[in-house]
């Protein structure tokens, strides 16, 4: 990427309330007929998104993550509930009228035009005069890499160039906010490696709002500032890359987002914001307690621990924290790091990642019977089963 | 960005060279069968006939072209129907060209029995045709002449042009439209600015067909006509007393015209993809 200037970040003259959100959605639902049944696609979601924050709708197909973003940029309507952009109602504003643009998964490039043409589209329909019309087009063509392209139809450029075309045509605009529907799903694995970082790059030098549809956990792990994990038309967790990784609110959400390991026993005492539970013959799990779901002993727990936290022992250590037993199943090696599937007593499967840092072999191999041990506030309890 | 990819290599269109004569030959020999009687029509334009008929070659002459116009029924016949090509053609495509885009995009109750009308209009034998509309015209006491010329020839183009239209708009990305809107047009400017381009090419074939089709309709015309008559009508009524070289010429001149759009046309797709 070569320097280029920046586009300033935009003042705001426009903005009903200074101290609003960028995008608020306050009980939004939308629900559909079809065949003579109500199918709710979003069930009651509340997001407040902040100005220039890098915000992620993750989940899996059919969770609601696009109509939700359909909602905020006008393409559908919500059946009950408000949209707001920067305090501003815009529920029943229709997309033409509205100050966000969005980047299609299909980029949706209009073929007929130049590159110019559809990157000015936006400016044109604002009626920007022709001078500045031709000054930001070209600034944003140098922020997205494709100066010197501006004659090409869509149909001449790669995946990637036509990718940064439909973002150069949104973001042209200064946009309040920036919707992306996927935007890298059909790219292939190394381009969208180095779109994301640009996406970032982006992001951070043109100071937008952006609102970024994925099911690919990684993608919003990597870029956002804050991720709403959706599952089934409502938001399951809502919170920082770090906090939905380590500390999943549910278990959806630890299925969802990386490898976890779900064990689950019976709680034999608390002691101070602790829980012990006793696992197997001489093991235990040792899990700090959530305020919001106080148990007392004699209460069944789910705890969840992610496999890079477990540390693989062939002796039972003397150490605080949950220490269980278990046989190895299968051992993978993977280069920088070493994956072994374990069966505990219980008959739970748990997957253990260990650096392959120092060690010329393996620590253990299929059958061996092993310790697992990790400290307390890896443990994370996500319900009472 | 390091990842930047270059462009596609433009692909000149390159053919295989043709091995053998065998098949030189055969296309030679289909293409002279396909122009042989355009062939006799244009040089019998220039016939120096003095019988009415004119089926012998009696010298070259240009004098049938310079009394082109000399016939005056033929000349209202030929300005007629070439006003009623243009105006079907006009209106063909713009009710065709809606109709096909609400087939091709958008599902709607009705939407199977219209698609089946579309092509019984179009599979429906010319003369079953005609002497319905005849049927339906003196049922309802309406005066056959040009509107009613005019009315059927639209009827039977715009399922020609609404076909054409729907098979461009069916492979249309709905988020171009989309896009479209969310950078603020309208519906109306969605429309003009990237609807309409994109199905041009349908548009195009569909307004060339509906031209085609009205302008040599004979069957259903004849039904329809009343006193009015069109260049076919009235070609056919010559055929007993004579034809003069007049009407070769006017074929010619039809003819001359087509080619010249077909190459027109030609010229267009490579330009276009060759900018592509």
């Amino acid at each position: 990427m070569t320097d280029t200037t920046p586009v300033p970040v935009r003042d705001d003259p426009g903005r009903a309330d200074p101290a609003a959100p960028a995008i608020e959605l306050d009980g939004v639902r939308k629900t559909y007929h079809s065949h003579g049944d109500t199918v709710a696609a979003v069930r009651g979601v509340d997001l407040s998104i902040a100005p220039g924050e890098f915000f992620s709708l993750l989940g899996p197909s059919g969770c609601g993550k696009t109509t939700t973003m359909r909602m905020i940029a006008g393409f559908e309507e919500p059946t009950a509930g408000r949209v707001r952009l920067d305090g501003r109602d815009v529920t029943g504003v229709p997309a033409n009228k509205r100050d966000v643009n969005m980047v299609f998964q299909s980029y949706a490039l209009f073929p007929h035009m130049s590159v110019f043409d559809n990157v000015a589209f936006g400016l044109r329909r604002k009626g920007v005069a022709k001078g500045e019309i031709k000054a930001r087009v070209g600034d944003i063509l140098g922020i997205v890499d494709l100066a010197g392209r501006e004659k090409r139809r869509p149909g001449e450029l790669s995946g990637g160039q036509q990718q940064r075309v439909a973002l150069a045509r949104a973001l042209v605009n200064r946009p309040r906010a920036l919707l992306l529907d996927e935007p890298l799903g059909a790219l292939d694995l190394k381009l969208r490696q180095a779109m994301q970082v640009e996406l970032k790059r982006i992001q951070r030098e043109v100071g937008i709002t952006f609102v970024y549809v994925t099911h690919d956990q990684g993608e919003a792990l990597t870029m956002s500032d804050r991720i709403a994990v959706m599952n089934d038309g409502g938001v399951e967790q809502l919170g920082t890359p770090r906090e939905i990784y380590e500390r999943p609110a549910t278990k959806f959400v630890a299925g969802f987002i990386g490898t976890s390991n779900l064990l689950s026993g019976e709680v034999g005492g608390v002691d101070g914001a602790q829980a012990v539970i006793s696992y197997g013959d001489d093991g235990r799990i040792v899990v700090p307690l959530r305020e919001d779901r106080p148990a007392a002993a004699g209460d069944r727990l789910e705890v969840t621990v992610r496999p890079e936290k477990i540390e693989l022992l062939t002796e039972r250590p003397d150490r605080p924290g949950s220490l269980v037993r278990a046989t190895v199943a299968e051992v993978v090696y993977l280069g920088t790091s070493t994956s072994y599937l374990v069966t505990t007593p219980g008959g739970a499967e748990v997957t253990v990642f260990q650096q392959n840092a120092t060690n010329a072999d393996d620590l253990a191999a299929r059958g061996d019977q092993v310790w697992l041990a990790w400290e307390a506030r890896h443990s994370y309890a996500i319900g009472t089963a | 960005m390091t990842t930047t990819l270059t462009a596609p290599e433009r692909r000149a269109p390159r053919r295989r060279p043709v091995r053998g004569r065998g098949l030189q030959i055969y296309t030679t020999l289909l293409v002279a069968w396909l122009l042989l009687p355009i062939a006799v029509m244009i040089l019998f334009g220039f016939n120096d006939t003095k019988s009415k008929q004119n089926f012998e070659w009696e010298g070259f002459t240009l004098h049938w072209y310079a009394h082109l116009f000399d016939k005056k029924d033929l000349t209202t016949a030929l300005v007629n129907s070439l006003t009623i090509a243009a105006l079907t053609t006009v209106i063909a495509t713009v009710l065709g060209t809606l109709a096909g885009l609400a087939l091709g995009r958008h599902r709607f109750r009705g939407q199977g029995v219209s698609n089946l009308v579309m092509f019984a209009a179009i599979s429906c034998p010319e003369l079953v045709m005609g002497s319905s509309l005849l049927a339906m015209f003196v049922a309802t006491e309406t005066p056959r002449g040009y509107l009613t010329i005019l009315a059927a020839h639209v009827m039977f183009s715009v399922s020609f042009v609404a076909i054409t239209v729907r098979a461009r708009a069916v492979g249309l990305d709905p988020k171009i439209e989309e896009a479209a809107q969310d950078l603020g047009a309208g519906p109306w400017t969605t429309f003009r600015l990237v609807t309409l381009p994109m199905i041009m090419p349908g548009v195009l074939s569909g307004a060339l067909l509906a031209f085609a089709l009205s302008v040599d309709d004979f069957i259903i015309t004849n039904f329809t006509s009343g006193a009015t008559q069109t260049f076919p009508l009235w070609v056919w009524a010559s055929t007993r007393t004579g034809t003069p070289p007049q009407v070769n010429v006017m074929g010619t001149l039809i003819f001359a015209v087509g080619v010249l759009l077909a190459i027109i046309n030609i010229a267009a797709t490579r330009r276009r993809a060759r900018t592509h």
